[in-house]
């Protein structure tokens, strides 16, 4: 009596699923895979938004050029440097905070729902009030570092100065973004059973002891999660630096993607940020791929 | 001694939270100075924490365009019907394929589970720029449908419902099939009332990205038509003379709608985010 079994039922169920599917898998051909590989042809290629001349086969020639391209390394310097300061100092701070949080303290949530606030302002408006705050000489940062070095550091151009412009960038980053992954953490500490802690306090660990012990362990895969998407995210850094600096002083603050979005879309020159965006993804893929293997193979040993 | 303890475990969380308040807490002062100048005084000390003045004219001068040229509203409804169109077209879309993919059978499937699942790695910022020639050539540059149809489709939200429809007991559709219901029944009438929660997760995930894009808007919008509030808030900035009152006026309006709802539903917000974490 089961209709499920019969061919033309099969068929039938067959037909559903991809007239369901259709819609997502057009829109994601479309405007996904089809950008990406696009992205590959036209890296070879001599395209620009608009040209009067026709769109030649280039061979390597945008390769060539963007590696001798001293703005690229720069770029790509940027963007790595940022990421290797901001991936272990948010989550280490998000990690720190939740943990803060979720003590049974009255009053917990109101600082949950403080610290979390900044992720739901925009970017750009965050932005724009740390310029405020930021000024040089009269912000408030600057009245702040002057009253808590009584007078000896300060004040600071932080944004125009070349060694100071990336760490401000850093500052404002966290700062907005910090609250997602300690919600996160917090969701991952509440994950563990706590008759563990109890075993560990009954056997006498410090709480330290715990922490590593118990707390550690208990986290890895949030650990996973948390550290492949602040990454990624970290290597798409465009807004803040758009914004707070266009990529200066001296392109000292300039990223990858705003490299891409210069070429293409300020110098209209397709072809050549094409091949910058097909340098972009890889960096992207293969950090996540190689993080991902880590952390397992980490998982397996622990 | 125990209220002892008690306050030196609040006392980093004050803190903390004064530098995640302090801000905002300038944006909102700032924006109710009425006196440019008194702003600028009031800059580099504490007095720029307390707007003595308390005046509205920014916020009418904001509110009117006067000086922008383009009243708040404008951008604000753009940025409205772009990120509602795609919060509501993107969980019809991705729920209904991530329904096929839990529950119907048919071949490719697994292959293509672990496709939509790589996809999520694939940033966009890498796929703009031939994604901008692309919609140009699509005649879509400066338009709503620039903004909306390229995200519909989202890896990541299928990757949810599909993660969350895995868990809703199959016996359930089962039942309903041996009483004749079709799959597009199933999908309305079993699987999508059940899904509340992951239908809050991927909406308040979407927003929030969508509501902060900037790059692309920055690229396929001109003027003010189509211009959602993060680009005008860019180049409100960035138009000398800057008037600090107005611009605080207009960043806190910016971040209000958001703000709002995140203190309404500040729970579904803080469990969407620790959904989006939990999988890994």
């Amino acid at each position: 009596m089961n209709k499920r079994i019969g061919p033309s039922a099969r068929l039938k169920e067959e037909l559903t699923a991809w007239r369901f599917l259709a819609p997502a898998l057009l829109l994601l051909l479309t405007f996904l895979v089809a950008p990406f590989v696009m992205s590959v042809i036209l890296s070879f290629t001599n395209q620009r938004l608009v040209s009067p001349l026709p769109t030649r086969f280039v061979g390597l020639r945008n390769y060539v050029r963007l590696f001798g391209d001293a703005g690229f390394w720069q770029a790509l310097k940027n963007t790595m440097l940022f990421a290797a300061v901001v991936v272990p100092l948010q989550s280490g701070l998000a990690l720190f905070l939740a943990t803060l949080v979720n003590k049974r303290l009255p009053g917990r949530n109101l600082f949950r729902g403080i610290y979390f606030m900044p992720v739901v302002v925009p970017m750009v408006v965050v932005c724009v009030v740390w310029y405020f705050l930021l000024m040089y000489p009269e912000g408030l940062l600057n009245t702040f570092v002057q009253i808590l070095t009584l007078g000896r550091a300060g004040p600071y151009d932080w944004l125009r100065n070349p060694s100071l412009a990336l760490p401000t960038i850093m500052l404002v980053s966290i700062w907005q973004g910090v609250g997602f992954q300690m919600i996160v953490y917090l969701a991952g500490l509440q994950n563990i059973p706590r008759e563990l802690y109890e075993a560990a306090r009954i056997d006498g660990a410090s709480s330290w002891g715990q922490f590593l012990h118990i707390t550690m362990p208990g986290l890895r895969n949030t650990h996973i999660f948390v550290l492949v998407t602040t990454t990624i995210l970290a290597f798409k850094l465009f807004t803040q630096v758009e914004v707070l600096t266009q990529g200066g002083p001296l392109g000292v603050t300039n990223t990858l993607v705003r490299y891409i979005y210069t070429a293409g879309y300020r110098e209209l020159k397709v072809g050549y940020a094409s091949a910058a965006s097909v340098i972009f993804v890889l960096i992207v893929l293969t950090v996540s791929l190689v993080q991902r293997r880590l952390l397992r193979e980490e998982r397996e040993v622990g | 001694m125990r209220g002892l303890r008690r306050l030196w475990l609040y006392l980093p969380l004050l803190l903390i939270a004064v530098v995640f308040l302090l801000p905002i807490w300038v944006m909102v002062a700032t924006s109710l100075k009425g006196d440019e100048l008194q702003i600028m005084r009031d800059m580099a000390t504490f007095r720029a924490l307390w707007p003595h003045d308390l005046s509205w004219d920014n916020y009418r001068t904001v509110l009117t365009g006067q000086g922008f040229g383009t009243p708040w509203v404008r951008f604000f409804l753009n940025t409205c019907l772009v990120v509602g169109s795609i919060v509501v077209l993107g969980v019809l879309v991705n729920s209904v394929a991530a329904f096929a993919l839990s529950r119907l059978r048919f071949r490719g499937r697994d292959l293509l589970v672990s496709t939509v699942v790589a996809l999520i790695i694939l940033p966009f910022e890498g796929l703009a720029v031939p994604l901008f020639l692309m919609v140009n050539r699509f005649g879509w540059f400066d338009s709503f449908q620039a903004q909306i149809v390229p995200f519909i489709a989202h890896p990541f939200s299928i990757f949810l419902f599909y993660q969350f429809f895995n868990r809703i007991p199959r016996e359930l559709d089962e039942a309903a099939k041996v009483d004749g219901a079709t799959w597009w029944q199933i999908y309305r009438r079993i699987v999508l009332p059940v899904s509340r929660p992951v239908i809050a997760t991927v909406a308040i995930l979407q927003a929030l990205e969508y509501w902060n894009s900037f790059l692309w808007p920055l690229m396929v919008t001109r003027g003010p038509e189509f211009r959602p509030l993060s680009v005008a808030m860019n180049t409100f900035f960035g138009q000398p003379p800057r008037q600090w009152g107005d611009i605080m006026a207009f960043a806190f309006l910016t971040a209000l709608p958001l703000l709002v709802l995140y203190l309404a539903f500040q729970r579904w917000f803080v469990r969407s985010v620790a959904q989006s974490g939990l999988k890994g």
